[in-house]
C-alpha cells in the first residue's frame, strides 16, 4: 500500500534528474517526505542519496524535475531560501566552527543584535541555553565546540537547525560517529521532534536503525528510486535486496589455503606517546604472520591498531623500539621507503587523507609507489603507466570511464580499489590493510574480501585491522586482539566466536 | 604513439594572450615589430626564469617570497667575482675567476639560499611564507654587505653578452629561458621527482605513505627556485652591465602573478610550467602594451592588479561549471 493514499507529503520531489559530467547522479527520482515521521533514505554509496539531499536543501540549484512544498512548486536559489521555508540539513561531517562557543555556533549568521547594532551576547546565550535544554542538553554555552564530544556536537547542530523554524530536518548518517549511548540520546531526540510534527529525512546504512526508528523508507539504487514503502510493510531483507539489486546469497566465503613459513615477525614493538612522556601507545607487541595467512587484528578505537601498522611501516622511528624480521632476516625500517623496499604495503584507514592524491589520475595514483616500473630509459613513460593502470582496472574491476580519470570522481569502493592497485603494483610480500572496507558499499566490500583472499592464496601475508567483528571473522585465519596498546588474545579460526574475541578486546 | 589530449586548463590563458597580442597589434603600430617583440621576449625571460622555479614551489603547496632578493644576491656575486675575483684580506688570498667560474659560484649561492629555505621549512616546520619572507630580508642584507651598497659596474663585453647578445638570430636571454623552460618541463613530466612534486602538492600525507621522501623533494624544489632566481640575476646584471643592490625588488610578486595567471593552483598539486610561461607572457605583453599606449606608470600598476584578479575570477567561474 502506498503511504500517499492517506497522507500528504510536506515536501515532494518529482522526477528529479541531476547530471554530472558523464554520469546520471539522479535519474527520475521520486521522494515523499511526511510530517511527524522519520522518512529513511537508503542505498549503496553512489546511489545518489547525498545528491538528492543537496537538491532538497538548496545546495544544488540546477536539476530537472520539480520540488513541491505543501503541493506547491518551489525552486530554491540557495540554502538560505530552503532554510527560510523550514528545510535544514545536518551533514555527515558536522559544519561547526571548532574554536567558537556553542552559542556562537548556533547563532552563526543570525546573531541577535542590541540597539547599538552590536552582538547581544546575553540574549544569544540565553536563547542558546533555552534551545539546548529543550534537547535535554544542559551545558555551559560558552564552551568551545572543540571541547565537546562528537555526539554533543551533533546536538549543537540540531539546536542550530531548530533555531530556525524547522519543518523538515535532513540528517545524513547521523550515527556514524556516535557511541551507543549517544545514539540512544539522538533517537529520543528524534522521537520528540516527530511529536512536534517535524518531518525527518534520515539517511542511513544501518539496517537496524531502519526498523528501530523509521516510518517510511525510500530505496535508491544507481540514481533511481526503486521503492517507497512504509517500514512495517517491508522486510529488511527485501530492502537490502532492493539496494544491491540482487540476492546476497553469494556472500563472501573464504577459500581454505595452506599457510606457509613465517613471513613477518615483530618482536617487542613499543611506541612512546612523545619523547618526554612515559606513556606508551604500544607496549611490547610481538606477533608473526605466515605466508598465505590472513591475520586479523581486532580492537576498539584507541587500542593502538593503526599505530602498530604505522610503527612497523617506519612512521614513528624516533619514538619506537622493537625488532622486525622478514623471511627470517632482521630488517631495519626507518621510513616508509624502507618498509616498501622490504616488501611491506600499507593500505591506510583514511583513503582520502592518507591513500590517494585526489586530483591525480587513476593511473598516476597507481604508479606512485612503484614508479621504477614505468620508467623507460630513466623517463616516465605514459604508455607503460596507462597499461599498468588498465591491467588493475580490469583485474579489480575499477569502475571508471578511463584510467586518466581523477580519483576524486570515483565512489568510495572504487577509490579503495585504486589504493589496493597502487600497492599491488609494488609486488608486496606483506600487505597491511587498515579498515579496508570503511564507508564502502556491500558489493564493493565483497569484492575487496575476494581480492584479499586471492592475494593470500598467492602467498602474500595479510594483516587486516577492522572494527567490524563479522568482517574480520570472515576474512581472517587467525585473530589477535589488542586493548590499550597491548596484545590481549589470540584465536585460531576454529576457536572464533564473537563473544570471546570481543571479550578479549574489552578493557579489563 | 597515442595522440595526447589537449589540456583545456592551459588553453584559456593562451587565448587571453593571443587576444591581447591581436588587440595590441591593432592599437599600436609599434607593437608587432621585430624589435619590439624581441624586446618583450627579453623582458619576459627574467620573469620566466624566476617563475619556473616558483611554479614548482607553488605546486608543492608552498610559496617563495625570497626570489627577488636572491636574484640581487647572485647577480652581485657573479659580477663581483668576475670583476674582482675572490679576495680574503685576512689570509692574503686572491684568486681570479673566469666568467664560467663566477656564474657557477653565483648559481650555487642561489641554490644554497634556496636550500636554506627548504631546510627551515622541512626541518623546523617553518611555514614557507615565513621562511622565505625571512630570506627576503636576509638575502637583501647579504647583497648590501657584499656590495657595500654600491652597484658593481663595467663588467665587460663577455659578461654583458649574456644579457644583450644575440645568438642565431635570437637574443641570448630568450635562448636561456627556452633552455630553462624545456629542462623544467622535462623534469616535471618525465622524472620521478617531478611527479612527486605534484603528488606532494596534491596530498602530502599520501605521498609520504607512498614512500616519497617528502622533505628531500621539498628541499630540492626550493634549491631549484633559488638557482633559477640566480639565472634571472645573471640576466638582469648582464643586461644592465651592472649588479644593483636593489635589483629584483618586488619581482616575487610578478612571478607569483605569472604562475597564478597561468592556471597553477595556490593550494598546490595542479598546474604546469607551460601555463606559467603563458602567464609571464600575458604580464609581459601587458607591461609593454601599456607603455606603448602611453598609459601612466601609476595606472599601469592598477591595471596589472586588476588583470590578476580577473584571471583568478575567470578561473574560479570555469571550475564551478
Amino acid at each position: 500500500m502506498k503511504a500517499s493514499a492517506n497522507e500528504k507529503a510536506v515536501i515532494e520531489a518529482r522526477k528529479i534528474t541531476k547530471r554530472f559530467p558523464g554520469v546520471f547522479a539522479l535519474n527520475q527520482v521520486d521522494l515523499r517526505v511526511y510530517a511527524g515521521k522519520v522518512n529513511a533514505v537508503v542505498g549503496e554509496n553512489g546511489a545518489g542519496k547525498s545528491t538528492l539531499m543537496n537538491i532538497l536543501s538548496g545546495v544544488y540549484t540546477e536539476y530537472e524535475g520539480e520540488l513541491l512544498l505543501d503541493g506547491k512548486k518551489v525552486e530554491f536559489k540557495n540554502t538560505a531560501e530552503a532554510r527560510q521555508v523550514g528545510i535544514s540539513i545536518i551533514h555527515q561531517e558536522l559544519q561547526l566552527v571548532p574554536h567558537m562557543s556553542i552559542a556562537e555556533n548556533i547563532y552563526l549568521g543570525q546573531e541577535p543584535l542590541n540597539r547599538a547594532g552590536f552582538i547581544d551576547y546575553k540574549k544569544m546565550e540565553e536563547n542558546a541555553r533555552a534551545l539546548l535544554s529543550e534537547l535535554e542538553f544542559e551545558t555551559n554555552v560558552r564552551q568551545k565546540i572543540a571541547s565537546l564530544r562528537i555526539g554533543q556536537q551533533q546536538i549543537v547542530e540540531i539546536a542550530k537547525a531548530l533555531s530556525f523554524d524547522v519543518r523538515v530536518l535532513i540528517m545524513d548518517e547521523p550515527t556514524s560517529a556516535l557511541s551507543e549511548s549517544e545514539t540512544n540520546t539522538l533517537f529520543k531526540l528524534i522521537e520528540s521532534l516527530k511529536r512536534d510534527g517535524v518531518a525527518i529525512v534520515y539517511i542511513t546504512h544501518k539496517m537496524n536503525e531502519l526498523t528501530q526508528l523509521a516510518d517510511y523508507v525510500t530505496v535508491l539504487r544507481d540514481g533511481r528510486s526503486v521503492r517507497e514503502s512504509a517500514v512495517k510493510n517491508i522486510s529488511v531483507n527485501d530492502v537490502v535486496k532492493l539496494m544491491v539489486g540482487r540476492d546476497i546469497k553469494d556472500f563472501f566465503v573464504k577459500q581454505p589455503h595452506e599457510r606457509g613459513d613465517v613471513r613477518l615477525k615483530v618482536e617487542n614493538m613499543s611506541l612512546k606517546k612523545s619523547r618526554k612522556s612515559e606513556k606508551y601507545l604500544l607496549r611490547d607487541i610481538s606477533f608473526d604472520v605466515h605466508a598465505s595467512e590472513a591475520l586479523g587484528i581486532y580492537g576498539l578505537m584507541g587500542a593502538g591498531r593503526t599505530e602498530l601498522f604505522e610503527t612497523i611501516f617506519g612512521l614513528h622511528t624516533t619514538l619506537a623500539s622493537g625488532t622486525v624480521c622478514i623471511d627470517g632476516k632482521s630488517v631495519n625500517i626507518n621510513s616508509p621507503d624502507d618498509a616498501i623496499n622490504a616488501g611491506i604495503a600499507l593500505i591506510p584507514e583514511d583513503r582520502k587523507h592518507d591513500g590517494l592524491v585526489l586530483n591525480m589520475a587513476i593511473s598516476q595514483n597507481i604508479s606512485l609507489v612503484s614508479m621504477e616500473k614505468i620508467l623507460k630509459i630513466g623517463m616516465l613513460n605514459e604508455t607503460l603507466e596507462q597499461n599498468q593502470a588498465e591491467k588493475y582496472r580490469e583485474k579489480l574491476n575499477i569502475k571508471s570511464y578511463s584510467s586518466s580519470q581523477p580519483v576524486m570522481k570515483l565512489s568510495g569502493g572504487n577509490q579503495q580499489k585504486v589504493v589496493v592497485s597502487k600497492w599491488l603494483a609494488t609486488d608486496p610480500k606483506i600487505l597491511f590493510l587498515d579498515e579496508p572496507t570503511r564507508g564502502i558499499d556491500v558489493n564493493a566490500k565483497n569484492e575487496i574480501y575476494k581480492i584479499i583472499d586471492d592475494l593470500a592464496a598467492q602467498g602474500i601475508a595479510i594483516v587486516v585491522v577492522s572494527s567490524e567483528l563479522p568482517e574480520i571473522m570472515a576474512i581472517s585465519d587467525r585473530i589477535i586482539t589488542m586493548c590499550a596498546g597491548k596484545l590481549t588474545g589470540e584465536f585460531f579460526r576454529r576457536e572464533f566466536s564473537e563473544e570471546k574475541i570481543l571479550h578479549a578486546a574489552l578493557p579489563k | 604513439m597515442k595522440k595526447r589530449k589537449i589540456d583545456f586548463s592551459n588553453l584559456q590563458p593562451l587565448i587571453a594572450l593571443i587576444i591581447m597580442a591581436v588587440a595590441m597589434t591593432i592599437l599600436s603600430e609599434n607593437f608587432a615589430t621585430r624589435d619590439n617583440l624581441f624586446n618583450v621576449a627579453r623582458q619576459i625571460s627574467v620573469n620566466v626564469c624566476i617563475s619556473v622555479g616558483m611554479t614548482m614551489v607553488i605546486l608543492t603547496g608552498g610559496i617563495d617570497l625570497s626570489v627577488g632578493s636572491i636574484l640581487a644576491f647572485t647577480g652581485a656575486i657573479a659580477a663581483g667575482l668576475f670583476k674582482n675575483g675572490i679576495e680574503m684580506q685576512g689570509i692574503n688570498l686572491f684568486a681570479g675567476t673566469t666568467l664560467f667560474g663566477a656564474i657557477w659560484i653565483a648559481l650555487a649561492a642561489g641554490a644554497f639560499l634556496g636550500w636554506f629555505n627548504g631546510f627551515m621549512i622541512t626541518k623546523f616546520k617553518v611555514p614557507p611564507f615565513v621562511a622565505t619572507l625571512a630570506m627576503l630580508t636576509i638575502a637583501r642584507g647579504l647583497t648590501m654587505l657584499y656590495t657595500k651598497g654600491f652597484p658593481i659596474t663595467q663588467l665587460g663585453d663577455q659578461f654583458t653578452y649574456i644579457g644583450t647578445g644575440w645568438f642565431l638570430g635570437m637574443p641570448m636571454p630568450v635562448w636561456i629561458s627556452i633552455i630553462v623552460i624545456s629542462l623544467a618541463a622535462f623534469f616535471m613530466n618525465k622524472t620521478r621527482t617531478g611527479r612527486y612534486i605534484y603528488a606532494i602538492g596534491g596530498n602530502e600525507r599520501a605521498a609520504l605513505l607512498s614512500g616519497v621522501n617528502v622533505n628531500k623533494v621539498l628541499v630540492v624544489v626550493y634549491m631549484i627556485a633559488g638557482a633559477l632566481a640566480g639565472v634571472a640575476g645573471l640576466l638582469v646584471t648582464a643586461r644592465l652591465d651592472s649588479a644593483q643592490p636593489n635589483a629584483g625588488l618586488g619581482y616575487e610578486l610578478d612571478s607569483i602573478a605569472a604562475v597564478v595567471i597561468g592556471g597553477t593552483s595556490l593550494s598546490g598539486g595542479k598546474g604546469s610550467i607551460i601555463g606559467t610561461v603563458i602567464g609571464a607572457g600575458i604580464i609581459g605583453v601587458l607591461n609593454n602594451g601599456l607603455v606603448l599606449l602611453n598609459v601612466s606608470p601609476f595606472w599601469q600598476q592598477v591595471i596589472k592588479g586588476l588583470v590578476i584578479l580577473l584571471a583568478i575570477i575567470i578561473d574560479k567561474i570555469q571550475k564551478e561549471k
